[in-house]
């Protein structure tokens, strides 16, 4: 019988930490601070609410005597988190250039079916039906504000490792200015048109060898001179931009890869769409650059966020074990002090509330550690990887505020287990064995 | 050997603890196996790679492709033993998210590449169907399709000359297994005569993505692969002729430096490892002194007692480390297995089990050292009268 209510604790026990780690998880952090407040309410306000207060002073005013064996949740805490804020903010950087490179006041348009810009292939014929399509912003001359583009790659060695890295050139037309107002020139100036001239964008200048201005490159075998870096904080930031027309006869194309176009309002997108899908003579998909930028780093980013949360989750398990194994050694080196307060009078709640809460605090302290280490050493730091063009894509890590709260709340979450069992274990703690046991 | 059961004795002494730091150990060494599996995939530019193996492809980019001509100029270079071609089609079935793997392959492209498993048959009747294309086993599972199937594909980047559209219709000849365990992924590509490809796709004929040169020895490669690009300088189609390897290689770097990567995760998850274990060392034999002192007393030597506690802390480590490799082991393939073939875990080798036990006994012996060295050092009377 005695066995059967073991064992029936136990499933109980589990079964607590699965629904709180549940709720832990959803609950908005809202919620969760008005968590806190209850908790210090009650720890304020109750009769075995100040008793719990009262043991858990004790405890952190003892904390200092078991250094080494807290700074093992510290630490192992730490790493936890540190390696989940890096990864997420990997993933988050790279979804935030991208997505922030589109916007809903231009629409990019590549022929049907093409899942990025260099599977796509428009003829001269189709880029002109495109630009007379209705919805285009127009300028002052009357001319709709269109850029049709050229994009190829060429082989730069990255600066980080000297190997060679697919670079993505952008052939862009003479209104692209207007189709791209974000784009400035920080350093030199503007190529001219027909000329072979390139703008190299900050984030390739950073990345890769060999592209500062005044610089040249081999593109296809003919010399094409750097002549301006622009700024755009966005993905675009990665390429190199020319004069379309000199780079389609670099590269011997005669068509272009996508039109970009701004226009008369984000609500004239669907007008556009309708137009486009409804001539015969056109094939082509019309997207919104927010839409076609937001999709391309969809896959990457979701595959980094996975691999990042469970690298994080088996580093958590073990960290957990290693909680565990200092809160039971904690609660065994006091088992006599614990045992005394119980015998005058303190109740076994306060006990095992005060338990939880000290491997909670140790917890946040390793959680806070982590996200710092993690802010200090990745925040800003640029890297690129391949994306949809099968070129290099230049982002920086995003160490976020959401990030480290998502951080702090998954350290809580593991000083919450790693403090439950130990907790039950003193609250359980025999009184009178316990004052014996030297 | 013969004090293995004090050692035992001492591990068992607090269960609770013993199986605890066993279990942080395993998810460390779980983590190592998954990782360095993937780290060493990352830097060997795969298994297939073979030694013997040139990949002859365009200097100025990937999207530039090189004149079929150079073809019969490559296999007249001296030490060249076969020469094939192949060139990238790609494109997707139905929807956008089925993305497909798809090579126009030259003549003789499976003498080249053994690792397919294409029988004679099968290469035979992909050369006899103009619009015939071969199937990887994995890839014909995940779909259902079966050989005379009709395989409707949205190419990637070449439109049919016929219709002007990138929509094409092959005919599958034969479905392939690779052989060999190791070449799984291979299973994942759809291939087409490069014939067919060349005539009807409206970008223009004539052209090669790449050229496939097996060479007749294989420590002659730089040689050949210098002589190779020799025959392009200075022209509108410079080559860079690399090993097969590195050509892989050049692939896995520009997604990032993985190996970098996944080393910082190692180095952070066995920081925190060994501050655990060296705190539940030194616990463990802080609790012990009077036991280790009373070995003392009936006989046993300084280095006897060294050694014990230094391999109670080597065997501990052992045990939760080779519990963690096997795990890595046994689920590698099970997340191959669960994906369908889309996720292809690299097997634990024989080279992360060597670096794995070196680590697991590097990091027991610097965990033991300083509770071992106390434990050495530790006078009796003192010990026994609990000082």
């Amino acid at each position: 019988m005695q066995h059967f209510t073991g064992l029936l604790r136990g499933l109980l026990m589990a079964l607590l930490i699965v629904v709180s780690i549940a709720l832990w998880i959803v609950l908005p952090a809202a919620a969760l601070l008005g968590l806190a407040i209850l908790l210090a309410a009650w720890m304020g306000l109750t009769r075995v609410g100040r008793q719990a207060a009262a043991i858990t002073r004790i405890g952190i005013a003892t904390l200092p005597q078991r250094l080494g064996a807290s700074s093992v949740i510290i630490i192992g805490i730490a790493g936890v988190v540190g390696v989940l804020v890096a990864l997420l903010a990997l993933a988050g950087g790279l979804q935030q250039t991208l997505r922030g490179t589109g916007n809903d006041d231009t629409a990019i348009v590549v022929r049907g079916g093409a899942s990025a810009e260099l599977d796509s292939g428009l003829s001269r014929e189709s880029a002109t039906l495109i630009g007379q399509a209705p919805g285009i912003a127009r300028d002052a001359s009357g001319q709709p504000i269109v850029s049709a583009e050229v994009v190829v790659v060429t082989n730069v060695p990255k600066k980080s490792s000297g190997t060679d890295a697919n670079v993505e050139i952008r052939g862009v037309g003479p209104r692209s200015w207007a189709v791209r107002p974000n784009v400035r020139i920080v350093e030199g100036r503007r190529f001219e048109p027909g000329l072979r001239e390139l703008l190299v964008g900050q984030g390739a200048r950073q990345q890769f060898a060999g592209l500062e201005p005044g610089e040249t490159i081999i593109l296809n075998a003919q010399q094409w001179q750097i002549v301006g870096v622009f700024a755009s904080g966005d993905a675009h930031e990665s390429e190199l931009i020319g004069d379309a027309e000199t780079v389609a006869a670099t590269y011997r194309r005669t068509g272009f890869q996508s039109v970009t176009v701004r226009l008369e309002s984000p609500a004239a997108f669907d007008a556009l769409k309708a137009a486009l899908a409804s001539d015969p003579r056109l094939k082509v998909d019309a997207r919104t650059t927010r839409d076609y930028y937001s999709r391309q780093s969809a896959g990457l980013s979701k595959v980094i966020r996975i691999v990042g949360i469970v690298i994080a989750a088996i580093m958590a398990i073990g960290a957990v074990f290693g909680a565990l194994n200092t809160m039971y050694a904690a609660v065994n080196a006091r088992a006599r002090e614990v045992a005394t307060l119980r015998a005058i009078g303190f109740g076994a709640t306060p006990v095992l509330v005060s338990v939880v809460l000290e491997a909670m605090l140790l917890a946040l302290l390793g959680g806070a550690l982590g996200a710092l280490i993690a802010w200090l050493l990745f925040h800003d730091y640029a890297v690129s990887t391949l994306g949809a063009n099968f070129s290099q894509v230049v982002f920086r890590f995003d160490v976020s505020p959401p990030l480290l709260g998502t951080g702090v709340r998954w350290a809580l979450a593991i000083g919450l287990i790693g403090g439950l069992l130990p907790a039950v274990r003193a609250a359980r703690l025999p009184v009178t064995t316990a004052l014996r046991e030297s | 050997m013969k004090y293995l059961h004090l050692i035992r004795a001492a591990l068992m002494r607090r269960k609770t603890r013993t199986v605890l730091t066993i279990l942080s150990v395993l998810a460390a060494f779980l983590l190592f196996g998954l990782l360095d599996g993937v780290r060493v995939a990352f830097n060997s530019g795969g298994t297939l790679a073979g030694v013997d193996r040139l990949v002859v492809s365009s200097r100025f980019s990937i999207i530039q492709s090189l004149p079929e001509s150079l073809v019969n100029r490559v296999a007249a270079v001296q030490g060249v033993r076969l020469v094939t071609w192949a060139n990238w089609f790609g494109g997707y079935f139905r929807e956008q998210k089925n993305q497909m793997i798809i090579f126009a392959i030259g003549p003789g492209y499976f003498d080249a590449y053994p690792d397919y498993g294409v029988t004679p048959a099968m290469a035979e009747a992909l050369a006899s169907t103009r619009s015939g294309v071969l199937v990887g086993k994995a890839v014909a599972d995940r779909f259902g399709w079966k050989v005379g199937d009709k395989l409707p594909i949205l190419g990637s980047i070449f439109p049919n000359k016929a219709t002007g559209e990138t929509t094409w219709t092959f005919d599958i000849v034969g479905i392939y297994q690779a052989p060999l365990a190791a070449n799984r992924a291979l299973e994942q590509q759809i291939l087409l005569n490069w014939k067919y490809f060349d005539e009807a796709n409206a970008y223009g004929g004539g052209q090669v993505g790449w050229i496939v040169v097996k060479v007749a020895d294989p420590a002659d490669s730089a040689r050949v692969a210098q002589a190779i690009d020799a025959l392009s300088a200075n022209s509108d189609h410079e080559t860079k002729t690399q090993t097969e390897q590195e050509f892989n290689l050049s692939f896995a770097k520009q997604i990032g430096d993985i190996g970098l990567i996944v080393t910082a995760i190692i180095g952070a998850v066995f920081f925190t490892l060994m501050l655990l274990t060296g705190n539940t060392m030194a616990q463990a034999v802080r609790e012990r002194m009077p036991e280790l002192a009373t070995l003392k007393t009936i006989g046993f030597t300084d280095r006897q007692v060294l050694a014990l506690v230094f391999g109670e802390s080597v065997l501990l480590i052992l045990i939760g480390g080779v519990f963690g490799l096997v795990l890595a082991t046994l689920l590698m393939p099970i997340v191959t297995e669960a994906s369908g073939g889309m996720i292809q875990m690299p097997p634990v080798g024989w080279r992360s089990w060597g670096i794995g036990i070196a680590l697991m006994i590097a990091v027991g012996a610097i965990v033991g050292i300083l509770p071992a060295w106390r434990a050495m050092r530790l006078r009796v009377v003192d010990a026994l009268a609990g000082r």
